[in-house]
């Protein structure tokens, strides 16, 4: 509710500004489409018949629902919460989401994309 | 008649579960409830207008290109850290008038397993489980795909628990 409040009457018309080394990367895998707070041409309907849609959208869905449970917990409930309250396993569980998300983002994800 | 809820939890299940363990003794009518849907509303708002749902912005993040999840996040904890200080010092308590618990974290390896598994699910998604429900307000329909997904995968998490290494 809150997304669609805010979409449909707080959002400024100028376009999310993406860092210009990102946009160059994502354009090599043929995104170009930054208008949205999420690229539709990798999370829409059609593209969960792709491949790298399939891959991204079940995939990526099952990881963070999986991992949170396992986890204990997700951002605001260890890094944000858990760290403001100094739980030390809150601490791991944090640096464990940032290993994750480098690992994903840097050395994963670009094979991902370019299926 | 007042009841609890004590006898029908599991604490140690319920610790292991969630982030927030309710320790309230109180029982509510349920339009009590509307009051997390406002708080809900709030955060979802927020989430949209700091652009922390972008799928830009998280892998902005980790490749380092903009400060911006960290100052959100870093911000959050602050403020968090002040609140929780606050409420400790203060023995504040709920709009009940209930105290307020903070329940230490015990740590298992399930925090360091399921951390690395949803920080390679949060870049591939950019989104965290929140968040995901803010992406679909947002008009990206198709990410009610990825929610169900995600759904199914605390499904499985609840049905292999007693197999993985905690």
């Amino acid at each position: 509710m809150g997304g669609i409040i805010s979409t449909q009457y707080l959002s400024s018309p100028d376009p999310v500004v993406v860092h210009p080394d990102l946009a160059k990367d994502l354009t090599q895998f043929g995104i170009t489409d930054f208008s949205g707070l999420v690229p539709a041409q990798l999370f829409s309907f059609e593209s969960l018949f792709t491949l790298r849609g399939l891959i991204m959208m079940v995939g990526g869905g099952f990881l963070v629902g999986f991992g949170t449970r396992y986890a204990g917990g997700c951002t605001s409930g260890h890094a944000i919460m858990g760290l403001s309250d100094l739980q030390w396993p809150s601490l791991v569980a944090t640096i464990c989401f940032m290993i994750g998300g480098f690992l994903m983002t840097n050395l994963i994800l670009p094979y991902i994309l370019a299926l | 008649m007042m009841k609890t809820k004590q006898e029908e939890t599991d604490f140690e299940v319920r610790s292991l579960d969630s982030m927030c363990v309710n320790e309230s003794e109180l029982v509510h009518p349920w339009w009590y409830n509307f009051k997390y849907a406002v708080v809900g509303v709030i955060f979802g708002i927020v989430f949209i207008k700091a652009e922390i749902i972008s799928w830009f912005r998280i892998q902005e993040m980790f490749k380092l290109q903009s400060f911006h999840m960290y100052g959100v996040i870093g911000t959050a904890v602050i403020v968090g850290a002040i609140s929780v200080f606050i409420i400790k010092k203060l023995k504040v308590k709920t709009i009940h008038g209930e105290e307020i618990t903070f329940t230490n974290k015990k740590f298992n390896k399930g925090q360091i397993y399921g951390g690395l598994i949803f920080g390679l699910g949060w870049a591939i998604t950019g989104a965290c489980p929140g968040p995901l429900f803010a992406q679909l307000g947002s008009g990206a329909l198709a990410i009610i795909v990825v929610i169900a997904s995600a759904i199914a995968g605390t499904w499985v998490y609840g049905k292999f628990r007693e197999q993985l290494p905690h």
